[in-house]
């Protein structure tokens, strides 16, 4: 017997074999990945401008040049996202580090059913902005609540989370990266 | 009447959804946003247009798609300021770039493979297997033949 027929036959049952292989590989990263998490073209441009009025002074007006020279962290939150009720005790111990200013930005909410949750979960935002057409939402491509951003002293956008941020997410993404930032040159 | 009134009512409602009351000065305006709300991808509901969505960032974005349209934007203009912010994920029609190349290569590619495959298969079958086995055979009968003739002229 020749090998060379040996060998086709052989390879009859390694194809088919790889073949599976190479389709089970691409089965299980697809089912793994979150088809919510789109990576966000934001990251390392100029963080979308806004100027709009605090949810707790109407009157008075917070916008992103206020913020130059600081590193600050840009929550979105909304008093009807049950999510965001996860989230808020971790914003709240955040907040007591005092590594970074946090703006909330609330979105798509009544003001006074914000204002309540805030006084009754406490309020880890050192201001929060109000969005109650969702525009800036669009603009910084908010598609989901809640999200956060993390922008620099240069007003650049760092890092982008979708989702609630965990305590883990805290102490493995946040506070190293504001740490960083921090120390860069404004 | 009124379950079968009920039924047609009901029958009617996808027509209802995600209609918004916006009127268009000239019909390229609107032919430009019938063709975007089916075009741009609705975020929260993955798999479907903005213009199919009751999802409300579905709604916030034909506003603005209808904003745009009316200050006088133009389609790219709009899809541009769309991928701005979401990515090419909020199109339905990406771009061809290297980052999409797999998208848009590897339907070509699996078809080629496939092509080839068959194109080998049925070349095997026609030439090697049929010519082999009737060479043998053909042999055969001849051998059988013209032992049978010598043993009768014998």
């Amino acid at each position: 017997m020749s090998l060379q027929p040996f060998f086709i036959n052989m390879l009859k049952f390694i194809l088919p074999l790889v073949l599976f292989v190479v389709l089970a590989v691409f089965l299980a990263l697809g089912l793994n990945l979150n088809p919510h998490d789109i990576p966000s073209p934001f990251i390392n441009k100029p963080a979308p401008v806004f100027s709009a009025p605090k949810l707790t002074a109407p009157t008075e007006k917070l916008s992103t040049d206020d913020l130059k020279g600081k590193v600050w962290l840009f929550n979105v939150w909304a008093s009807w996202c049950v999510s965001c009720r996860a989230e808020h005790p971790v914003l709240n111990q955040l907040a007591k580090q005092q590594a970074a200013v946090i703006v909330g930005l609330n979105y798509k909410d009544e003001p006074d059913a914000a204002k309540n949750w805030l006084d009754t979960l406490g309020n880890p935002y050192t201001v929060s902005i109000m969005d109650q057409d969702g525009r800036i939402g669009i603009d910084w491509g908010v598609y989901g609540v809640p999200e956060t951003f993390v922008i620099d002293k240069k007003g650049i956008i760092r890092y982008k989370h979708t989702g609630p941020v965990t305590v883990d997410d805290v102490q493995k993404i946040f506070l190293p990266l504001i740490a960083t930032l921090q120390a860069e040159n404004p | 009447m009124k379950p079968l009134l009920i039924v047609l009512l009901l029958l009617l409602s996808p027509l209802a959804n995600a209609v918004d009351a916006y009127q268009f000065s000239n019909p390229e305006q609107q032919a430009a946003y019938n063709s975007l709300v089916t075009e741009l991808r609705c975020l929260v509901c993955q798999n479907q247009p903005i213009g199919d969505s009751n999802a409300e960032l579905a709604a916030d974005l034909r506003r603005q798609v209808y904003e745009m349209l009316q200050q006088g934007k133009s389609k790219a203009d709009i899809q541009q300021f769309m991928t701005d912010r979401y990515g090419d994920f909020v199109l339905y029609n990406p771009p061809f770039k290297a980052k999409t190349g797999l998208l848009w290569l590897g339907p070509v590619a699996f078809l080629v493979v496939g092509l080839l495959t068959v194109f080998l298969f049925v070349r095997r079958k026609k030439t090697l297997a049929p010519v082999t086995e009737n060479t043998e055979k053909l042999a055969a009968v001849r051998r059988l033949l013209t032992e049978k003739d010598t043993e009768n002229l014998s």
